[in-house]
């Protein structure tokens, strides 16, 4: 094998609950504190202790962030269950580093790997007494072996170490201990380094390592959200989670001890939206987290929150369905259930972050759209997005942004009106004035509901008003993508004929997928899309390339559904890349899904 | 539909504290049949709302779907109403309570609202103290779909089709005790007496109050074989006790033989006077008012009255601790911590 210096993927195959995530998870940050691109991933099942879970680091100068895809370059094998998988999950040529504590069963070897063995189980029986110790050294010896297989600054792991139990200073001690362990072992058993390894980069000045669902949670934090109405469902959990543990550090009024925050967890999924609207309908900020399961069940109050037109925000970190679906990986799946959620003519805002940095900066912003639209904003978060480390830029803050609160009339308002009407489109662009409960002693007062009304919140059947009322909440659907991101659109010297649509998490492969195509001659632009509904760029994109593939994780090409529906696109020109076995999507993938495509293209245009 | 009422009023009707009179609590014309027992709780609404001079714009009037549940639109037109889903009122309700703990929440909803498609839901409120007014109007059928029969309707009982109920009924007094309501009483539309200071009672009691208000439906339930109709809750009623209100500032006059007077005090100050009917009657176990509804129902008696108070309880924000302004006025300030907290966060994850 040549040697490569920051390129190759590491695979650490484990126990579920034998307490190897956060170790893992030092590896993968050390190489972040080293400056070198890496991106990490979870892939665990739905169970809580006992079953094969894995994690994947992908190290890469060039700061690809997506998943390699393919086979590890080192596999480091902790799991007897899965072994016989996991060896044949490594690349030719490399490496599997096992514990050989006990003899490993030779009708499962390969010969075009090499192996490193290293009796772990039988060093932590002498070094450990306690059974737990047992078990969770093995995974800090281990790391100690790897950083002297790659070269990873041991000042770097004793740094993580002290971090990691600040405030627990007993356990630092052990814990070096334990590294250095498997530090000399390696050392004086393995030809160190590896053909691969790492070296000190500057790559990530100014960046962080943080999962997206915590970036959600400090957005929401951020963003003024008060109350929050939820129900557990992974992977959006640790949501609000998140959002308590940041209130509890944040939002406890210094003078009288009380909470600047109020949180229930719900019955299920239908109380936690029907909270949300009625903290909203009293002028709060409010939001739930949920992932699709939870999503069917708020579907009808999502229905009442567009119709009655109160704000609300929902954070649908999506898994893979449908129905239970696979609890614990990653698609986005859920996009026309929720861009369409309830039943009648009903049309949601959807907001697309690409990573933790997003998570923050859309859901923050979420809360003013919600606001200035009066309507539910749903931010499309994924398992990858939410539930892995990301790097990515550091979050921001602006100190003399002002929360957008939208058209609210106060009392002093109301009191100029001759008559106020809740449903008049007063400046003609679908939105109208709201009043909060408990304004004004005679004005303003109106019954908010879900069956049809007039123009002055007044119960109706009339067809007429009932069209009017329609009409306006689509104009009103149109205005709202003045208030949204754009797309980001990244276009070379126009001359490439084909175009790249994505969005969300599948964003971290474009990048390698567009330098893979560069490879084989094609040149590609691309536009990322951030928001629903579509900006004009959107139509526009489409409209200057000849053939546009439409990148996603599901199976139906729901994007694609979506834009050739409200764009009034011919479905002729948007092809399908999809990618939904719940793993991410890598760029590999990409690459050859479009170069096969064209292939299959060019020889049906030969053959005819 | 809904129809407004006249502005027109008497100039010498009697003011309230506010200078407000009956008028300025009414809402618009009822739709519901004529004769409906929810036009009676509508009405023992507004005569305990203007008798204790709430201001109308501070109430929040929250409902389901049924025929209580349009019930609030005929009371307090200058209140805010949200008419909500199918037996979803508690949740949104708990939302507009944790935003803004200060305007008085009257809940009302219906057996079929309550009992069946909100069961959960109703559940939980009482579960969370939330500090309401949770009314049910409580005809035993379904009126807005025309007569099917209710989860509350007796075991045995016949719809207007004749057809006899397999299913015991569920009693929400029993289930509002037994899950920690702070305040529990049963009365009847057609009693005002009773009704009104029970409202009057539950709209100063600070903690959650049920009030299961027996509402024959005219029209579909109110025939010979039916357990709720008028003539059966007349028959079979029986009083838990004589109970009477006394707001707070205005001079106390017993009106009662003293021998069987409580009062108690709520937290306004206001004092709630049961004269009893039945020694034996303890309005401050809730284990024996579950007890007493049980065996007056064995003996084909309607208990109703005040039930059980608890003239201490405690609400959902006290136990949670939150802040004393509503959650809905603090400002950014009091919420964002700004960009140099984030600096540090940023600095965690690095």
């Amino acid at each position: 094998m040549n040697q490569k210096i920051n390129d190759f993927v590491v695979r650490f195959a484990n126990t579920n609950g034998t307490g190897s995530a956060s170790a893992n998870n030092m590896f993968a940050k050390a190489i972040f504190r080293m400056g070198i691109p890496v991106s990490a991933k979870n892939i665990f099942p739905s169970n809580i202790q006992g079953m094969p879970t894995w994690y994947e680091v992908r190290v890469s100068d060039k700061g690809y962030l997506g998943r390699r895809g393919g086979r590890a370059d080192l596999l480091v094998a902790m799991n007897a269950q899965s072994l016989t998988a996991d060896i044949q999950s490594v690349e030719s040529g490399g490496y599997l580093f096992y514990d050989s504590s006990k003899p490993l069963d030779e009708a499962v070897l390969r010969d075009d790997i090499h192996m490193l063995g290293m009796p772990i189980s039988m060093i932590c029986v002498k070094e450990y007494s306690d059974p737990r110790q047992r078990q969770l050294f093995k995974n800090v010896i281990y790391i100690g072996a790897l950083a002297a297989l790659l070269e990873i600054e041991f000042q770097v792991l004793k740094d993580l170490i002290s971090d990691q139990f600040k405030g627990k200073e007993k356990l630092i001690t052990p814990n070096i201990h334990a590294l250095e362990i498997g530090f000399q072992f390696a050392t004086s058993h393995f030809e160190c380094p590896l053909p691969f390894r790492v070296e000190r980069r500057e790559f990530n000045r100014g960046k962080i390592m943080m999962d997206g669902n915590t970036a959600t949670a400090l957005g929401a934090l951020y963003g003024g959200a008060t109350v929050v109405g939820w129900y557990p469902i992974t992977p959006s959990t640790s949501v609000v989670e998140k959002f308590a543990a940041y209130c509890q550090r944040l939002r406890i009024d210094p003078a009288s001890g009380n909470k600047n925050f109020a949180i229930v967890q719900a019955e299920d999924e239908l109380a936690a939206m029907g909270m949300v609207l009625g903290a909203t309908w009293n002028g709060a900020r409010a939001f739930t987290a949920t992932s699709g399961p939870g999503v069917s069940l708020m579907t009808e109050f999502l229905g009442l929150g567009y119709f009655a037109e109160l704000p609300a925000v929902l954070i649908n970190v999506q898994r893979a369905g449908p129905s239970t679906g696979m609890p614990t990986r990653t698609q986005q799946a859920d996009l026309l259930a929720c861009a369409y959620a309830s039943h009648g003519d009903t049309k949601h805002v959807l907001l697309f972050p690409a990573d933790p940095e997003e998570c923050f900066s859309l859901t923050a912003r979420a809360f003013d759209i919600a606001d200035q639209l009066q309507t539910p904003v749903i931010l499309m978060s994924d398992l990858e997005i939410g539930m892995n480390d990301h790097l990515c830029c550091e979050l921001e803050w602006q100190d003399d942004y002002q929360y957008q609160r939208g058209k609210v009339l106060s009392a002093a308002e109301l009191d100029e009106l001759e008559r106020y009407g809740r449903y008049l489109d007063v400046d003609g662009d679908g939105i109208c004035y709201r009043v909060l409960p408990g304004e004004h002693p005679q004005k303003g007062a109106f019954f908010t509901r879900g069956t049809s009304r007039d123009r002055f919140a007044v119960y109706t059947e009339k067809g007429d008003e009932y069209v009017q009322n329609m009409n306006r909440l689509a104009e009103k659907f149109r205005t709202a993508v003045r208030y949204l991101p754009r797309p980001e659109c990244r276009e070379g010297d126009k001359s490439a004929a084909i175009g790249l649509i994505y969005y969300g998490s599948t964003t971290a492969a474009i990048e390698e997928a567009q330098d893979l195509l560069r490879d084989q001659g094609l040149s590609s632009d691309c536009l990322r899309i951030r928001a629903f509904p579509f900006h004009s760029e959107v139509q526009d994109f489409i409209e200057r390339h000849q053939q546009v593939f439409v990148i996603e994780q599901n199976r139906d090409g729901q994007m694609r559904t979506l834009l050739t529906m409200e764009l009034e696109q011919d479905p002729q020109q948007l092809q399908s890349v999809l990618h939904f076995d719940g793993l991410p999507i890598s760029g590999r993938f990409i690459a050859a899904e479009i170069v096969a495509r064209l292939a299959r293209e060019a020889q049906t245009q030969e053959a005819g | 539909m809904s129809f407004q009422k006249s502005k027109f009023h008497h100039p010498r009707l009697p003011l309230n504290e506010l200078g407000l009179s009956y008028r300025d609590y009414e809402g618009s014309l009822s739709t519901l049949c004529a004769g409906c027992g929810h036009d009676a709780i509508s009405a023992a609404v507004i005569q305990a709302c203007h008798e204790l001079s709430i201001p109308p714009h501070r109430v929040a009037k929250m409902s389901g779907i049924g025929c209580s549940s349009k019930a609030p639109n005929y009371f307090m037109n200058r209140a805010h109403g949200f008419n909500t889903v199918h037996g979803r009122m508690p949740s949104v309700t708990t939302g507009a309570n944790m935003a803004n703990r200060e305007l008085i929440y009257i809940g009302m909803s219906g057996d079929g609202d309550t009992a069946s498609i909100g069961l959960g839901q109703f559940a939980h409120v009482v579960r969370r103290r939330l500090n309401m007014l949770y009314m049910v109007a409580n005809n035993g059928v379904y009126g807005l779909t025309k007569g099917q029969t209710a989860a509350t309707a007796d075991l045995g009982s016949h719809s207007k089709s004749g057809e006899a109920n397999l299913f015991a009924d569920i009693d929400l007094c029993v289930m509002a005790l037994q899950l920690g309501a702070s305040m529990v009483g049963r009365s009847f539309s057609g009693d005002k007496k009773q009704l009104v200071p029970l409202i009057k009672a539950a709209l100063s009691h600070r903690g959650f109050a049920f009030l299961d208000i027996i509402s024959p439906c005219v029209t579909f339930n109110n025939h010979a074989t039916s357990t709720r109709s008028y003539d059966y809750v007349h028959e079979h009623i029986k009083a838990a006790g004589v109970v009477d209100f006394v707001p707070a500032r205005t001079e106390i006059v017993s009106k009662f033989d003293n021998q069987k007077l409580e009062d108690i005090c709520l937290h306004d100050g206001s004092i709630l006077r049961i004269r009893r009917t039945d020694d034996d009657y303890d309005t401050h176990d809730s284990r024996k008012a579950v007890a007493a509804i049980e065996e007056h129902k064995a003996k084909g008696e309607i208990l109703t009255g005040l039930l059980y108070i608890d003239p201490t309880p405690q609400e959902y924000h006290e136990m949670a601790g939150t802040s004393a302004t509503p959650l809905s006025r603090l400002s950014q300030e009091d919420l964002c911590p700004g960009s140099r907290v984030l600096a540090n966060i940023n600095a965690s994850f690095r």
